[in-house]
């Protein structure tokens, strides 16, 4: 079973616990990014975590948009990259850039 | 995503099928296709199913864009398969790298003592003649065949099944001089030089492997290369 497969297994299991799972999934990369398009992360409403969509670097803002839409918030694309301040600030130090797609599982 | 979208992709998986989930990014709307075929979701765009079909050959998840927007197609396929031919010393350092990898990975030796599973725990064992083996393991675009035994009669056979297929990557070992003869016989058999080329002899990268792990690293990196950059 490949990671992603793993990652969809287990936010499904979490949703049927009861909790609220929200999916961040890698859509675009430019330059040296850390991980490749379709890596995923999964996180639930106690702040559960599994995979990863960096090198741990925009992972806590990515969790922070992931509360959002676990609350009810339409899904929505982030962007990370060194021309964008948001990830200077969060530090995606590669000098690659990403779009991170996160939605709810519902 | 819905969670019927997610048991209905994992339940494809887990009959063996190539899967592909897609997502509208200007939308937010999101659609299933399984072997080719729209299973859940709003129609396509023009071209959408070409792309699909081009990110399961290439094994890569990617964004396009199209009439509806840029949309993103997250390919679901099945693992990628590792046929060993030889239950030798560099098979022993070459299976677990593989299955690392991520290569489902299956041994053949007919001969007695080699495909043990003292010597290759946790992996699929064959010991059939090579021929009668690879035809009951039918190698996809999402194999590789390394042969390993430098024996005409267990690798020529095994390379004649390869050769019919569709597998990403052939490797043979064995010298230069080993590989021109084997290519002689194998056009005995009927193969065409252009198919003949499908075969990498001698297997793997030039890195100077020398050690049994060195030269499983040299055809490791050779298939990775294939798979990445010329599928």
């Amino acid at each position: 079973m490949s990671e992603a497969e793993r990652l969809l297994q287990e936010a499904l299991a979490w949703k049927r616990e009861g909790r609220k799972v929200a999916i961040a999934t890698v859509v675009t990369t430019w330059g040296s990014s850390p991980r490749p398009v379709g890596s995923m992360l999964v996180v639930d409403d106690r702040g559960r975590m599994a995979g990863s969509v960096s090198g741990g670097c925009i992972e806590g803002a990515v969790v922070k948009e992931a509360q959002a839409v676990m609350e009810g918030a339409p899904p929505r694309l982030l962007d990370f990259g060194v021309t964008n301040e948001q990830a200077w600030e969060v530090g995606l130090a590669c000098g690659g850039k990403v779009q991170v797609w996160v939605e709810a599982l519902s | 995503m819905k969670v019927a979208l997610a048991e209905r992709l994992l339940a494809a998986r887990e009959a063996g099928r190539r899967a592909c989930l897609l997502r509208f990014l200007k939308t937010g709307e999101e659609a299933l296709v399984i072997e080719g075929e729209l299973v859940v979701g709003p129609d396509l765009p023009d071209g959408v199913l070409d792309a699909i079909e081009r990110a399961h050959r290439r094994d890569r998840s990617t964004t396009i864009e199209t009439a509806a927007g840029p949309v993103f197609l997250q390919v679901f396929n099945p693992p990628l398969r590792l046929i060993v031919v030889g239950a030798v010393h560099i098979a022993q350092a070459l299976v677990p790298m593989a299955a690392l990898t991520g290569y489902a990975v299956t041994v053949i030796d007919p001969r007695r003592g080699f495909a043990t599973a003292e010597r290759f725990p946790n992996v699929s064992l064959l010991d059939a003649w090579p021929d009668e083996a690879m035809e009951s393991l039918a190698p996809d675009l999402r194999t590789a065949v390394v042969t390993l035994t430098h024996d005409p009669k267990l690798d020529d056979p095994a390379l004649d099944v390869a050769l019919r297929s569709e597998a990403f990557y052939i490797g043979a070992l064995g010298s230069k001089r080993t590989h021109a003869a084997r290519l002689e016989r194998l056009r005995a058999l009927g193969h065409a030089p252009e198919a003949l080329a499908r075969i990498h002899g001698p297997a793997g990268l030039d890195i100077g492997a020398e050690s049994p792990a060195e030269i499983a690293v040299s055809v490791l990196a050779q298939m990775t290369q294939v798979l990445r950059k010329e599928g």
